[in-house]
């Protein structure tokens, strides 16, 4: 135990870990005084009865709750502890430089370690969602805006990409569904699509024969309405990198990667399952559903393992088993029951 | 040219040279020079350097008949060596960093993706090249039937192409791959034309001397 290296969580520790270690004992000067301690709830309690409430109490409790150290790159965006269930995993979180060098965003070049070359020219101010489709309030959404409308939590997901890797990262954002209360679908939408950004002066491939842009995707509506399903605006307690995705995209954890659009400009409510941009690519290859499944292998390679990046033993680290829906089938295994995974793929 | 080509010196350069892409990865897989995922890195790599090496010894023969520099013979059966040193590397890269060296899954793997089968298979064809390569074993074969069994490079590199495509092909990636089968539809499109050319008499064998000199 060394408290001069936690400054963010001293107060927390103090509290719970005081006596653990007998041969450590912290410094009486250390020890936060018990009316500061209780002060501090009062405040946060305060602050979370006040008119922006929610906001403001996770902002104050940004140090105590916030799980991931700041890479301190970009401006922080705080988020407060998620409880949603499944939203904190506990496996080890990859490095902010794996999780921000090694992607895919085609639209920046078809390596893994473009995106983080090329993604310098995107512009994400200003930035406008467009909610179109079968809603009772569409319009055009700034992002600051966006930004306000829930109060934004951390969460650490596995992302399981296609390709057969892996990573834990820290999201911050709120759930998908605030804001699609918020728009109040009709009754006949269905199915959400997302359209994400197209723009060849800012991005080098766009009009590349790779993908037909825009790269779009799409949820059926059960799936968009689920607690996981984030809208994600930061990662590791600051905002997006640009190559992962700024300023705002979707992350859907249960799902190969490519299902969670990144740089969103229009969310659209439509009855009729959408086309998405793989499926068009390689129908056979890239379904609509795409749930994470060792069970049903991708026709040039096995789905049963997976490399998961930056685990202990690097080079020599052993593969890990997939797991069904990755490791959320308690969560959302509900959403497809009865459903033939191997035909819905 | 010629003159450099016959240099005692040059061999070992040459030799050190296709060392080089080893020794890059070597160091960076020590390193941890070889980004997020070093096994990826290094299983890919390896095949790239392994398409690569096909096409350089691929390209000694029209080099040697376009610009007479028939020294040029002499490091054909070193480049074609290192093709198959970096094919090696890249199944063992494959079978112990992406399958653990569970030789029954990889077995499975092999049979159940066709696109490992096409490798696997080249891998397979040229291992009989490889070991055919000293001058003992042409001497024993002799230079026709020795001759007729090294023409398996030509089906070894569209397998590799082949394996390369399909690698590609999910994410329609292909703008490395046309380069690849462009260079080796160039230097194979040139054997053909040398071929009826020679038939029709107006340019010197090709082959003439190739075996003798390795």
């Amino acid at each position: 135990m060394s408290f001069p290296s936690h400054p963010s969580r001293p107060i927390r520790r103090t509290a719970s870990n005081s006596g653990d270690n007998g041969f450590i004992h912290p410094l009486s000067s250390e020890i936060t005084s018990r009316e500061v301690y209780e002060g501090r709830r009062d405040m946060l309690k305060l602050m979370a009865g006040g008119a922006a409430g929610a906001a403001l109490a996770a902002f104050a409790s940004r140090e105590a709750l916030a799980q991931t150290e700041r890479p301190n790159k970009l401006a922080p965006l705080p988020g407060a502890k998620s409880a949603v269930p499944g939203a904190m995993s506990m496996e080890k979180v990859t490095d902010y430089k794996d999780a921000s060098t090694y992607n895919n965003f085609y639209e920046f070049g078809t390596d893994k370690a473009d995106p983080a070359k090329n993604a310098g020219t995107l512009k994400t101010r200003p930035w406008t969602v467009e909610v179109e489709g079968l809603v009772k309030k569409p319009g055009k959404y700034g992002i600051e805006d966006l930004l306000k409308l829930s109060a934004q939590e951390e969460r650490i997901y596995r992302l399981r990409c296609v390709e057969g890797w892996s990573m834990v990262i820290p999201w911050v954002g709120y759930s998908l569904a605030e804001l699609i209360k918020k728009v109040e679908p009709q009754g006949n939408a269905r199915f959400v699509e997302f359209v994400t950004l197209a723009d060849p002066k800012t991005m080098p491939f766009v009009g590349s024969r790779v993908l037909d842009w825009p790269y779009t995707e799409g949820l059926r509506m059960d799936e968009a309405m689920h607690p996981l399903t984030l809208l994600a605006f930061g990662m590791y307690g600051e905002v997006l990198p640009n190559q992962n995705g700024a300023p705002v995209r979707l992350v859907v954890p249960w799902k190969y990667g490519f299902k969670s659009a990144k740089s969103i400009v229009k969310i659209r409510f439509v009855e009729k399952e959408p086309s998405t941009a793989w499926n068009k690519a390689a129908a056979n290859e890239y379904g609509f559903y795409s749930n994470v499944n060792p069970n049903v292998d991708h026709p040039r390679w096995s789905q049963a393992t997976e490399r998961r990046i930056g685990d202990g033993g690097g080079l020599f680290a052993k593969r890990r088993k997939t797991e069904l829906f990755n490791g959320y089938e308690a969560q959302v295994g509900q959403l497809y029951a009865g459903m033939d995974l191997k035909k819905n793929y | 040219m010629n003159k450099l080509l016959m240099h005692p010196a040059t061999k070992p350069v040459v030799f050190l040279l296709c060392l080089l892409p080893f020794a890059r990865l070597a160091y960076g897989a020590f390193t941890d020079g070889l980004g997020a995922n070093p096994a990826e890195f290094l299983i890919r790599a390896t095949g790239d350097w392994t398409l690569r090496f096909i096409c350089i010894v691929l390209a000694v023969t029209p080099l040697r008949v376009m610009s007479k520099w028939n020294a040029l013979a002499r490091y054909r059966r070193m480049l074609g060596l290192f093709a198959y040193f970096y094919v090696v590397l890249h199944l063992l890269c494959y079978s112990w960093f992406d399958m653990g060296f569970e030789w029954g899954d990889i077995a499975k793997d092999i049979a159940k993706r066709p696109f490992i089968l096409v490798g696997f298979s080249a891998f397979v064809l040229l291992t009989p090249l490889a070991a055919t390569s000293f001058n003992r074993a042409i001497k024993a074969m002799g230079a026709k039937r020795w001759q007729m069994l090294h023409k398996l490079v030509y089906l070894i590199a569209g397998l590799g192409l082949l394996h390369f495509f399909w690698m590609r092909a999910g994410k329609n990636n292909f703008a490395e791959v046309f380069v690849y089968a462009a260079i080796i539809a160039v230097l194979l499109a040139w054997r053909v034309w040398n071929y009826f050319a020679n038939k029709r008499g107006k340019v010197k064998p090709a082959s003439a001397g190739a075996v003798r000199t390795g």
